[in-house]
């Protein structure tokens, strides 16, 4: 059976982050299980999309927004109506983003309780100054704290830092990373900060208030990144993404494989197989629309139809960002396309690719600038009959 | 036909922006040319482009009639000029078709030097000028030192002058009678042979080439047949007008009289500006004096950056040609950019003009290629040899010495910015011919090498100037001059198309200038680029772009992969805008924005 995934939205936050694109929402008052309720009945409209025909659940990821918001009645709720709608293997991997705010600390049990079996933490940084000036609400202390509880709570803990910050220097980034290392978490995302069209750190950035390390610093702090967790046992397994061999992320793995995942919630993607055909779904944006939407009609869902060549694309320009190899054989076979040839010679002869048994992956070097590569393999060419 | 008598033939001189389109509009409007529904800002500038830049390409004529204080009825006939230094021969036609003018000048802004230029041609025309003061209604306006400013600086009497404002109509009627009163009737010999002045042409999707006309002896009838003296070709005239601005069809012009024929005239470089049509029996002898051929002075490369555009660039050209024969256009091919286009103008702002209606009449993405100007080789076989463009410069021990054209440039600046465009001036080896001064402004003539000039010699003058100075130029001859070809290679490799003609002792400078343009226009690559500047075999300044450090997207997770593959698609677009040498992309505004030198 193909591998899916489940991804909910929670669209809903105690404050919006400045550098934070996502589809994140502030709102006074909401009833969680009204909420809860929606996202069931687009569930069952994404499972009819399939047809009878499904596959079983192997992923299911509570993303925001701030999930940790949640009860854990709203989450139980949820995930009792992806049950009813599919098969969930046994060993599914069950991931809820949490914030490390004490009030939803004290929610931690309750996920456990509800089946949750990985929690990621947005922790960010290590330092209250930093913390602040990410707009978090968290202190450094609740950030350790969470990291603590979670550890004896459930079985697999993630948590996420944001790196390479306005002022940051190198020394100081990479003693944030060996504190980080030292809580033994088997997987860690590291994403350096990026400049987001339309959030406060763009308009910022724009009138030259928000001074982020230059392009060579920048690129030094992701090799230290990498090599630094490398040998702490957590080597890069994508971009941005280390884990203890065996403890990768089955979830994001999944969009990287490009395999099938549904998607619900407000402004949530999904990528599924209706018949011969590959959809793309995408919710509606603005919560109380999408709420209404669901009500009404059961889904808010738009769908496209992938032409065979743009799923190919994107096949593409996911696989490439992991370490372990693309196999070209495969790769082929699913979609009858394969990347430029031409291209993938020039950028061997640049040390930036590696081709082996007609495997690709990047080298460490192409990994720093992937998205040149991609463009330059994207230009796609029809498999020779 | 209207009596000598009560003809007025008269056009506006003026610097852009002092309002001489406004003026005209309003003369139309209070002599009731056209309904005030009809009346839509600058009647007379037909071009989108004209519009927007308030200036006037193509020269109009508006036949009105007003009725005078005296209680007679005249026929007057305003002629709207070109009013750019490129257009010098045309507005010199336009002068010779008329008896006098009226000059215009911003009372706040005072005289400027393109103000100037055109005014001397107007008096050396034998034209006789009534001074308008513009713009009374401003605050800061200065009637009185403007006055004063016009008898120093031009030697007219000024104490005459109509105070108006053209934009909210003050005192318009003042400047009919002044035109009724002040100007001469034309002079004119009516059964005498046909003698009319071909002012200009251009082609009407219904009409066909339109030809305006001044007729200065004689008559010009519906269906007579005429010569073209100077283009030796006969034609039968088909329709006979005027404009009121509306076009207006008579029998006949008589002397003095201003007006268009059609004729089945194919193409508008059939005809010529300042061409003499007379009758095609028993014709005129002599042609009317000034005639001459239209010289393109600036010479540049117009390549498609999609090669696949060619033909649309060629169909463009050519149906641009068809209303404005002053440029011309010859294939070219680059190593570097493939097919394209040699293409000379009359100056600078004629070649702005054609490129930018290129792209927004016709929607071709160009290149433009380093504007030249042409040189005179003399090979040391003891030929001559006109170079158009870089490319073509023969192989240095075959030269003997080369040729440049120079300039006599005419600066108004004031007193506090005198300095630096002096120092603007000589930078750009330019020797002075004098300096005096008018009040607080001083008028510096230079001659300059045309080629210092052509490419943003006037950018850099408004720079320096804080946009003070006004400049006006004319050609005067040609220097030798220790000229030698500078090349651009990227990445080792040599792109004509940045290749140009520099002197000796500019060269470093100019290659310095270059390599470190270059170095931030093109983006960065997954490989490191030389870009160097070479006189022959020697290097003479170098940059690198260093190779990309870091290009990747720290998150991408499900809900970016639609997103992400869109701006995929739109970097393959972009891509598009640049072109490939070897294995380097170079954007489309490198080619021009590498030559600009940001100071000397």
């Amino acid at each position: 059976m193909k591998p899916f995934a489940v991804y909910v939205h929670w669209p809903f936050c105690a404050r919006k982050c400045p550098y934070c694109d996502f589809n994140s929402h502030v709102r006074d008052r909401y009833d969680d299980m009204r909420w809860a309720r929606g996202i069931a009945r687009e569930l069952r409209a994404v499972a009819e999309l399939q047809g009878p025909d499904r596959p079983a659940v192997h992923s299911i990821f509570f993303g925001g927004g701030t999930p940790s918001l949640m009860s854990g009645a709203a989450a139980a709720h949820v995930l009792d109506a992806i049950a009813e709608t599919w098969t969930v293997s046994d060993d599914a991997e069950i991931t809820l983003e949490a914030n490390p705010n004490s009030v939803e600390r004290g929610r931690f049990q309750d996920y456990r309780a509800a089946g949750v079996n990985r929690i990621s933490i947005g922790v960010q940084a290590l330092n209250d100054q930093d913390l602040r000036e990410l707009g978090r609400l968290h202190s450094a202390e609740d950030a350790k704290a969470a990291i603590r509880l979670a550890a004896g709570i459930f079985p697999r803990v993630s948590f996420d830092l944001i790196y390479a910050r306005p002022r940051q220097t190198l020394e100081q980034w990479s003693a944030e990373l060996e504190e980080a290392l030292s809580f033994g978490t088997e997987h860690l995302s590291l994403y350096q900060l990026t400049i987001e069209p339309g959030t406060a750190y763009a308009t910022l950035h724009r009138q030259g208030r928000l001074i982020l390390p230059e392009e060579d610093l920048a690129a030094v702090m992701f090799e230290t990144t990498q090599n630094v967790c490398a040998r702490a046992g957590l080597p890069p397994y994508e971009i941005s993404n280390h884990a203890r061999p065996g403890a990768e992320s089955r979830h994001n793995l999944t969009y990287w494989h490009y395999d099938d995942y549904a998607g619900v919630g407000p402004g949530a993607h999904g990528r599924i197989t209706s018949g011969e055909r590959r959809l793309a779904t995408q919710a509606e944006r603005l919560p109380e629309k999408w709420l209404s939407a669901v009500e009404e009609t059961g889904s808010s869902l738009a769908q496209t139809e992938i032409r065979t060549e743009e799923a190919a694309e994107e096949h593409l320009l996911m696989a490439v960002r992991l370490t372990e190899w693309l196999d070209l054989t495969a790769y082929r076979t699913r979609w009858g396309f394969e990347p430029s040839r031409q291209a993938i010679r020039r950028l061997e002869q640049q040390g930036l690719l590696t081709l082996e048994n007609d495997q690709l992956a990047a080298t460490a070097a192409g990994r720093l600038v992937l998205n040149s590569i991609i463009r330059e393999l994207a230009a796609l060419e029809p498999v020779a009959a | 036909m209207t009596d000598l008598a009560h003809i007025r033939n008269f056009s506006i001189v003026a610097h852009i922006d002092h309002g001489k389109s406004t003026l005209a509009d309003r003369l139309i409007q209070f002599t009731g040319g056209l309904s005030q529904r009809e009346m839509k800002d600058q009647v007379l500038d037909s071009m989108d482009i004209e519009r927007e830049r308030g200036i006037t390409i193509k020269a109009q004529t508006v036949r009105l009639n007003y009725k005078a204080h005296n209680g007679e009825t005249y026929v007057l006939n305003l002629m709207d000029t070109p009013g750019h230094v490129d257009f010098a021969y045309e507005v010199s036609r336009c002068l010779a078709a008329c008896e006098g003018a009226l000059l215009v000048v911003d009372a706040s802004q005072g005289v400027e030097a393109q103000t100037l230029a055109n005014v001397y041609q107007a008096i050396d025309a034998g034209l006789e000028i009534v001074p308008i003061l513009n713009k009374i209604d401003l605050p800061s306006a200065e009637p009185d030192r403007i006055k004063q400013q016009i008898e120093d600086v031009i030697g007219l009497d000024a104490s005459d002058a109509v105070a108006i404002s053209a934009k909210t109509g003050l005192n318009i009627e003042a400047v009919l009678e002044a035109v009724v009163m002040r100007l001469p009737p034309p002079k004119g010999v009516e059964d005498a042979p046909l003698k009319a002045l071909l002012i200009d042409s251009w082609y009407d999707a219904y009409l066909g080439v339109v030809v305006l006309v001044r007729v200065v002896d004689g008559e010009l009838k519906k269906g007579a047949k005429i010569r073209m003296m100077a283009a030796n070709a006969v034609y039968q005239v088909e329709r006979v007008g005027v404009f009121r601005p509306k076009q207006e069809m008579v029998e006949r012009l008589g002397p003095g009289e201003v007006g268009f024929l059609t004729a089945a005239i194919k193409l508008v470089a059939d005809t010529q500006i300042g061409d003499t049509i007379t009758d095609e029996r028993k014709g005129a002898t002599e042609a009317l004096p000034g005639f001459k051929a239209l010289q393109q002075v600036v010479f540049c490369g117009l390549f498609p950056i999609d090669a696949a555009e060619f033909e649309q660039l060629r169909e463009a050209l050519g149906r641009l040609h068809l209303n404005d024969a002053s440029f011309t256009y010859e294939m070219e091919t680059s190593a570097a950019l493939g097919f394209g286009f040699r293409c000379g103008f009359l100056g600078l702002l004629h070649l702005e003009i054609i490129r930018e209606r290129l792209d927004r009449e016709f929607n071709i993405d160009l290149i433009t290629t380093a504007p030249s100007v042409i040189y005179r080789i003399h090979l040391t076989d003891g030929s001559v040899k006109e170079l158009h463009n870089p490319a073509d410069m023969p192989d240095p021990v075959r030269i003997d010495h080369i040729e440049e054209p120079w300039i006599k440039a005419t600066i108004l600046v004031p007193d506090e910015h005198l300095g630096s465009v002096l120092k603007l001036c000589e930078d750009r080896r330019g020797r002075q011919v004098e300096l005096t001064y008018a009040g607080a402004r001083a008028m510096v003539v230079y001659h300059l090498p045309l080629n210092e000039v052509v490419f943003d010699f006037y950018d850099r003058l408004k720079s320096v100037s804080r946009g003070y100075a006004s400049f006006d130029y004319h050609i005067e001859g040609y220097e030798e001059g220790e000229l030698v070809k500078m090349s651009i290679l990227v990445n080792n490799e040599p792109v004509d198309a940045l290749s140009m003609i520099v002197h000796r002792n500019r060269a470093e400078m100019r290659g310095r200038g270059m390599c470190e343009k270059l170095k931030d226009l093109i983006p960065r690559h997954l490989f490191q680029i030389p870009v160097q500047a070479a006189i022959g075999g020697k290097v003479i300044a170098r940059e690198t772009i260093k190779a990309l450090r870091k290009d990747v997207t720290a998150k991408c997770y499900g809900g970016d992969i639609s997103r992400k593959r869109k701006l995929l698609d739109k970097q393959k677009e972009g891509k598009k805008k640049m072109r490939q040498f070897g294995s380097v992309d170079i954007p489309q505004e490198a080619f021009i924005a590498a030559l600009k030198m940001d100071a000397d």
